[in-house]
């Protein structure tokens, strides 16, 4: 088996003349927990939807356990789970309907979907819900029941965009401790996005930042705050990025992208 | 269980709990049978028609599974916005079976109104030949399938609801006018026979009718054929454009 459980060269996304994703490369190892990072608009959902075979790449190469993310979609999609950004459930359908719906497509065996199922809504804390109507959830309700969703199947590889965004810390801290058990357990590789640094900084074994589409840093948290000489990730990411994290205004940084290029590989 | 059928499933669950709608749906056929099937009922005898509820009623019938069928078809831009679209697109499922599978709901819940509208035709005092009543479940099947999947190839093409009118009043409603649901076809004008002939409903109208016992205008047979060559080149055009959505 190879090492590179996802191998990315030149991956570039252009809407129109809007370049999204810049020729991205990078290699994501079997069994990483893998943060992937950058502030609002930097490309991350596109480039997750490029590695997802959800969009086409413009140009570049996307390869998901050795197999081309283009050529042989339907065999990437087997290896595999999902939760993406945006909302992705049916709200007409119940909590459990929805789970089971997931469970039948990813042909999960009945016996161990049933017990599958019933063992992370109550990870989530939905059991007594799990007749409920989403629509009649609250935001943090669906976005739990959607990362519960993703793990259903016990994939390869775990992408997730964004996934504890508007749950509060003890229930963020739940699901990580649970992904974090399929990492090691199961050997999962963990693919996901975020906004919070000191998460990505905790459970990261590697991170790779990028803005306006490019990659800015890529190494271990420690690393990257070695090199950028700060005590905590986001003060790095600052450092590198040359602005916060949801400031998209980029006037009077010019000073700040100087010292990003010193950082580009 | 498969993919197809819990995408089946998964179609008949939402029109079952969506009351409304279902009752909602029933009301322009409703408004057909009671406005035209009275008011031109004694004009169509007087001209030698005979009973025009009996002949209008599988027309009505064959409107309520086209605009159901479109309906679920067009349902696809709902999912995509609400989001459902890419858990279906992302399964490792092959991309054609998702779409026979919810074709085959939609087309299910078509067949519902259609069966719905027939037995209040019934009430009206429209009078078929249970005999063929299977074949005429056939001919509804047909025409639930072939517009489902026109409405997905439409709906794969499309990323919102802003061309909905677009398509209910330049394509769905020209198909019912020009089907020969409504006036007979034999003796219209040459254009109008032209038209009709390439009018799919026109083939499913005509065969649900003679299902039902009365005279065929291209006779069964020809309505078969024509109808199932239509549903096959619908349905692969269909899901090659669904396999085609990016997100
Ligand atoms: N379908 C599209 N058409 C045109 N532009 C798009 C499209 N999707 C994304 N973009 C643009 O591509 C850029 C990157 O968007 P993307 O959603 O990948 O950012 P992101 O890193 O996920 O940001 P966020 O942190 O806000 O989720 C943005 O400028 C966005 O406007
Ligand atoms: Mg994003």
């Amino acid at each position: 088996m190879k090492n590179n459980i996802i191998e990315v060269k030149n991956l570039t996304k252009k809407f129109g003349s809007f370049t999204a994703v810049n020729g991205l490369s990078f290699n994501t190892q079997r069994g990483q927990v893998f943060g992937f990072l950058g502030p609002n608009g930097a490309g991350k959902t596109t480039s997750i939807k490029m590695l997802t075979t959800l969009l086409q790449p413009t140009s570049g190469q996307i390869t998901v356990d050795g197999k081309d993310a283009v050529k042989n979609a339907r065999e990437v999609r087997e290896s595999f789970g999902i939760v993406f950004q945006d909302p992705s459930l049916d709200d007409e359908l119940t909590a459990y309907e929805n789970m089971e719906f997931h469970g039948v497509l990813y042909k999960v065996p009945p016996a161990v979907r049933k017990a599958r199922i019933e063992e992370l809504l109550r990870m989530i804390e939905l059991w007594d819900r799990k007749d409920d109507l989403v629509k009649q959830f609250s935001g943090g309700m669906k976005r739990r029941l959607e990362i519960a969703r993703g793990i259903l199947h016990h994939p390869q590889i775990l992408f997730l965009d964004e996934p504890t965004v508007g749950l509060d810390p003890q229930t963020r801290n739940h699901i990580w401790n649970y992904i974090l058990d399929l990492n090691q357990k199961e050997k999962i590789t963990v693919f996901f996005s975020t906004h919070y640094m000191e998460e990505a900084d905790r459970v990261a074994d590697e991170v790779t930042i990028i803005d306006r589409g490019k990659i800015i840093a890529q190494g271990t948290p420690a690393s990257l705050k070695k090199k950028a000489r700060t005590k905590t990730l986001e003060e790095a990411f600052i450092k590198l990025t040359g602005h916060g994290l949801r400031d998209e205004d980029a006037s009077g940084i010019e000073g700040m992208r100087m010292m990003k290029k010193m950082w580009r590989r | 269980m498969g993919p197809i059928y819990i995408m089946w499933l998964r179609q008949l669950k939402r029109y079952v709990r969506s009351r409304a709608r279902m009752v909602g749906s029933l009301g322009q056929p409703l408004i057909f049978l009671l406005a035209i099937g009275f008011g031109f009922g004694p004009i169509y005898q007087k001209a030698g028609g005979g009973d025009y509820i009996q002949f209008l009623a599988p027309g009505v019938i064959a409107m309520a599974v086209l605009f159901t069928a479109v309906f679920a078809g067009i349902e696809v831009i709902w999912d995509r916005q609400f989001g459902f679209l890419k858990e279906t697109l992302v399964a490792p499922v092959s991309r054609f079976s998702i779409m026979i599978g919810r074709t085959l709901g939609g087309a299910t819940v078509a067949m519902c109104q259609g069966v719905i509208v027939m037995v209040i035709s019934v009430c009206f005092g429209f009078r078929p030949h249970w005999g063929a009543i299977l074949l005429a479940l056939v001919f509804m099947f047909l025409i639930a399938m072939l517009f489902t999947a026109l409405g997905t190839a439409l709906a794969s093409q499309l990323n919102d609801m802003q061309s909905f009118p677009l398509i209910m009043n330049f394509l769905v409603m020209p198909l019912f006018f020009f089907s020969g649901a409504i006036f007979p076809l034999n003796g219209v004008s040459p254009a109008l026979a032209v038209v009709a002939s390439f009018n799919p409903l026109a083939y499913g109208v005509d065969g649900l009718r003679a299902a039902f016992g009365g005279t065929a205008f291209y006779g069964m047979g020809t309505d078969l054929i024509v109808l199932g060559f239509f549903c096959a080149f619908f349905l692969g055009l269909g899901s090659w454009l669904f396999s085609k959505i990016q997100i």
